[in-house]
């Protein structure tokens, strides 16, 4: 078998941010994968974007720094990145390109694919249907998370949000069918990757976890590669081995800081906030991978973790992302204890079709709902009672706000390595809205409030 | 009467000539191609990119130089790659395999295409289906552009009439099965087949446009009590994400009487498309008894797939709504969402180093809403029937920002605009349609139709008016000091918001609601807040009022239409207790 040893291109015209471009080059696609060699020998490794006539524009994953127009060599892959798949990640801890951090060989696939993916025909998609249970409560009974489902979880600086993200990949299981978490971390802080990976370490002992880190001092743009890679990863083991597949994405606002980067090194014309015109159909490639497919048993969940910059849900990160996914966890500061979500804000789009009868208890959408109303009606009596005093209140305002509290210290408040059990939840759930009176709950049935009400004793 | 020579091509409009010409693809940046060596192609005329033929579309010329929007993912696609002249613009075939189907944005069929949609993978054809077909026009008969044929049937969809291009019938196949390729007749000389291509962008001609008004009913009761919309009439619904848009849509997608739907998911989920088409297919169709699917299109474009084709689907969309209007029909075009589809445009206008106007967007999008939001109409067809196309464009403005320039430019072209509010959705009051952020420009037009129908209108209007304003004031001072008849109007307006405009689209008996349906709760509760008003001013304690129980009312939604009157007696019984 002959081996073509492939073409050597030498003329670096320009180096400019994360990019080299490439002169005298032929016949390179759009969207090629290059390997970038150093004088040193070092070996970098990047994309195509751009190819007009001999000059290619090559986005470097490492960065250039280091690199020089003269003796810098680039060679072209002939296609689209592909990268291994299968079993082999799972229980692994690799870079935000999948080299092995954890001391193991290379990760070898039974398989490869290109790591864009293609798009799932709309047709043969499944509606999602079934919950994965995170065992954090706040999330299980107000925003069920469903399988093949996006759910993003909107957060500010200095909230606990990745610890939230990372105790649902440690916890979230879909009922004793094969389940598995790839976690990617992207642009994490060294102490926060080591947090989750402390808080996963049963998990991939259990060979059920992949995690990517991409650190915050490692190279910017193989973050735009990093997302890619898990969920690539992701759709193997769901739709090839039949898993159901959590993949966690955080933080994802450093993500498109890493695409901006790019754009504006290729002095694209900005859209807003300087992000490039094309952030949501981006985003979108990466969020709409989630899903079912008829006929096959497993499904790609994806939760998004993002921080709103200044805490401003309509900066383009939260803004797009909102857009595309199935619902958001907001996180906040007013919530004052962990897992500080704010229910009124939060949504999951799919619960209805993932939860309530034979999915998780039968009255779970109406008691979800019932909280809901309450909670919204605890709140008004709370900014009337600012103005006039409890005092001035009526009785049943007064039960009202006894049930927001009560709503806050059982059933939201949780320790950070506490798994309720589906059944605790709802337990707790209904302890809180029997601080109601019974002729309050008109969201529940008759029958409902006879088997889960607690009359005041 | 003869059978029909199958030899020949189908006539192909709008042909450009030299087809098969090709040039070199000398640039590729995403879905921008350059194409050198294209002397003689016309402006939108389509181009087979590559060894894979990716299919693309000239948008600018400067000498044999092309710049082509490709339609499809341009991973591998190199300068050096050969760039095939089609000779003819973008256009989708239209035919009766329409009815019940799921297409991409080119109108190709996503049933039975690949799990995964890769470019280079073939698609399937659409016209290897028989179909039962009908001549309706005689051997020898002189006939009208636009006059039907024949018509051939699936299921209990709408007949699909195949439509004569003008001229003496000089033959016509019988009664019978045939594909949708095959010839049906010979019309002046040229042969006739059931589908035909037809470009996009282009407007399908008509006779006359049509002045009278006739309302449409979405079964939706904000809208068609508040905020109607006329056959053939224009609609933005502008919302943030989480507002309800998309539930919205679909809701009026399902209940709306049009007799064909088009429903463009242009750069949404690909979840929810799979909910749509699998709710479609398990509806049926109250009024054809078929399934809501076999009156609908479902142009499926999600958010992950080609961008181009993307900005395309709404065209492919209301190019297939005018199809059918040509048959007489009236048809929905609904699209989720147009701000998608502005945006691949400002991707492409920046990929191609366009200036940019304001945020960014190329300087024709006012000018590109505009064309498109005028193909809706209320027609007089070529063959002189009535047929319409109605527009319904979702719009997403980022941040919810409604001075953002797709939802102005938007608000000046449409005839009506339904916008979602935050706040009710935050409240959980669905449909989140706000009754004083909303205009209906043909309201009192289409209120004039019944009288009653005006006064209806003017009265909840009224009602919801007042005691918007009293709310904003009762946050500064507190309620309790409002005069009695002003605490009266607050309630009122909780009645008429909780008991008539909040609809859910998860109940199956509120889900859709008709004309008669919406008129009669309409009443019931205005008779309520009147008598309410009544005793308030004869001196009745106002806390006794708002003590009363509403509730046999509030859930009179829920409740069969002819147990309507007698709940509203029971509130006016429960009202007198009040004394």
């Amino acid at each position: 078998m002959t081996v073509w040893a492939p073409v050597e291109y030498t003329g670096v015209a320009e180096l400019r941010g994360p990019l080299v471009l490439v002169r005298g080059v032929r016949g390179v696609g759009w969207d090629e994968y290059a390997t970038i060699e150093l004088e040193s020998g070092e070996r970098r490794h990047g994309l195509v974007l751009e190819t007009d006539r001999d000059l290619a524009v090559v986005q470097v994953f490492e960065g250039t720094a280091g690199l020089r127009a003269e003796g810098t060599r680039v060679t072209f892959a002939g296609g689209p990145l592909r990268v291994p798949v299968g079993a082999g990640w799972l229980g692994r801890v690799c870079d935000g390109r999948g080299r092995p951090l954890d001391g193991g060989p290379p990760v070898l696939g039974a398989a490869d694919a290109a790591v864009n993916g293609f798009p799932l025909n709309p047709t043969r998609r499944e509606p999602p249907s079934e919950p994965v249970l995170t065992g954090i409560s706040a999330v299980d009974a107000l925003t069920t998370l469903v399988r093949g489902q996006k759910l993003a979880v909107f957060s500010s600086g200095g909230l606990p949000h990745l610890e939230l993200a990372a105790q649902i990949a440690a916890q979230a299981d879909t009922g004793g069918t094969a389940f598995a978490v790839v976690f990617a971390a992207i642009g994490l802080t060294h102490a926060d990757a080591a947090s989750v990976r402390d808080t996963l370490e049963e998990r991939l002992a259990a060979g059920e976890s992949a995690l990517l880190l991409n650190l915050a001092d490692d190279p910017v743009i193989e973050r735009v590669l990093t997302p890619r890679l898990a969920l690539t990863v992701a759709e193997y083991l769901a739709f090839e081995l039949e898993r159901h597949v959590l993949v966690v994405l955080a933080d994802m606002t450093s993500y498109c800081e890493a695409l901006r980067e790019v754009s504006s090194a290729r002095g694209e014309i900005p859209a807003r906030r300087a992000y490039p015109g094309y952030l949501y159909s981006d985003l979108a490639s990466l969020y709409e991978r989630c899903g079912r497919v008829t006929g096959l048993a497993g499904s790609v969940t994806v939760l998004p973790v993002l921080t709103m910059p200044a805490g401003d849900i309509t900066h383009p990160v939260p803004d797009l992302t909102g857009y595309i996914t199935e619902g958001q966890i907001l996180l906040s500061r007013d919530v004052p204890v962990y897992p500080h979500v704010d229910p009124l804000s939060s949504l999951s789009r799919m619960m209805r079709a993932g939860a309530g009868p034979g999915r998780t208890r039968p009255e779970h959408l109406d008691l979800a709902a019932q909280i809901l109303a309450a909670l919204a009606r605890a709140r008004q009596a709370a900014e009337l009672a600012e103005l006039v005093g409890e005092s001035a209140l009526g009785a049943v305002d007064r039960r009202y706000l006894a049930m927001a509290e009560a709503f806050t210290n059982v059933l939201l408040a949780q320790r950070r390595d506490e798994a309720r059990s589906l059944d605790e939840t709802f337990e707790r759930a209904w302890r809180v809205v029997s601080v109601l009176p019974r002729r309050e709950l008109s969201m529940l049935s008759p029958a409902a409030l006879d088997a889960g009400y607690r009359e005041r004793t | 009467m003869g059978a029909v020579n199958t030899s020949g091509a189908p006539g192909a409009p709008d042909t450009v000539s030299a087809s098969g010409a090709a040039g070199t693809v000398s640039r590729v940046n995403g879905p921008l191609v350059e194409v050198d060596g294209l002397a003689g192609a016309a402006m939108f005329e389509l181009v087979e990119l590559g060894p894979h033929r990716l299919s693309g579309e000239v948008v600018s010329l400067r000498g044999a130089h092309a710049t082509v929007q490709a339609y499809e993912y341009t991973g591998g696609l190199a300068p050096g790659h050969r760039a095939e002249r089609r000779g003819a613009p973008l256009s989708a075939l239209l035919g009766p395999h329409l009815l019940g189907g799921v297409f991409d944005g080119l109108l190709r069929p996503l049933d039975g295409a690949g799990l995964w949609l890769d470019p280079a993978a073939p698609r399937p054809s659409p016209t290897d289906r028989a179909w039962e077909f009908a001549p309706l026009a005689e051997q020898g008969a002189v006939i009208g552009r636009g006059t039907a044929l024949g018509a051939v049937r699936s299921g209990a969809s709408p007949p699909y009439l195949v439509l004569s291009p003008g001229g003496e019938v000089s033959a016509i196949r019988r009664a019978g099965p045939c594909r949708a390729a095959d010839p049906v007749a010979v019309v002046g000389g040229a042969e006739v087949t059931v589908e035909r291509r037809r470009p996009v962008r282009r407007p399908l001609p008509y006779a006359a446009r049509l002045d009278e008004m006739t309302p449409l009913t979405t079964g939706q009761r904000v809208i068609d009590l508040l905020l109607p919309v006329s056959l053939g009439g224009t609609v933005a619904v502008p919302g943030g994400f989480g507002t309800g848009k998309t539930v919205l849509l679909q809701q009026i997608a399902k209940w709306c009487d049009a007799d064909v739907v088009v429903y463009v998911g242009c750069g949404e989920r690909g979840n929810e498309m799979a909910d749509v088409v699998a709710e479609l297919a398990g509806m049926p169709d109250p009024r054809t008894g078929g399934r809501l699917a076999d009156r609908t299109v479902v142009i499926a474009n999600t958010s992950n797939m080609p961008m181009m084709a993307r900005e395309s689907s709404v065209y492919t969309g209301v190019t297939v709504a005018e199809h059918f209007r040509d048959m007489g029909y009236d048809a929905v075009v609904i699209a989720d969402s147009t701000s998608r589809w502005a945006e691949a445009r400002r991707e492409l206008g920046s990929r191609s180093g366009a200036l940019p106007a304001e945020e960014g967007y190329p300087a024709d999008l006012a000018s590109a809403l505009a064309a498109f939001y005028e193909r809706a109409g209320r027609v007089t067809t070529l063959g002189g029937r009535t047929g319409s196309v109605t527009i319904v464009g979702a719009v997403s403005p980022p941040g919810g920002d409604l001075t953002e320039p797709v939802t102005t430019l938007t608000q000046r072209f449409v005839r009506s605009q339904w916008t979602l509010d935050r706040d009710l959705a935050y409240a959980r009051h669905y449909p989140a349609v706000s009754w004083s952020g909303s205009f209906a420009r043909d309201a009192d037009a289409l209120a004039g139709v019944t009288p009653e129908g005006a006064a209806r209108r003017a009265r909840v209007t009224a009602l919801l008016a007042e005691a918007d304003r009293l709310t904003a004031l009762a946050e500064l001072v507190g309620a309790g000091t409002l005069p009695p008849h002003e605490r009266v109007a607050l309630l009122g307006g909780r009645l008429v918001r909780e008991g008539l405009l909040q609809q859910s689209a998860l109940s199956p008996t509120d889900a859709h609601c008709g004309p008669a349906r919406t008129a009669a709760l309409a009443d019931a509760l205005l008779a309520v807040v009147e008598r309410a008003q009544a005793l308030a001013r004869q001196g009745v304690p106002v806390a006794s009022i708002e003590d009363r129980d509403f509730s046999p009312l509030l859930r009179a939604k829920d409740a069969p239409e002819e147990e309507i009157p007698a709940r509203r007696d029971a509130v006016l019984r429960e009202l007198e207790a009040a004394r």
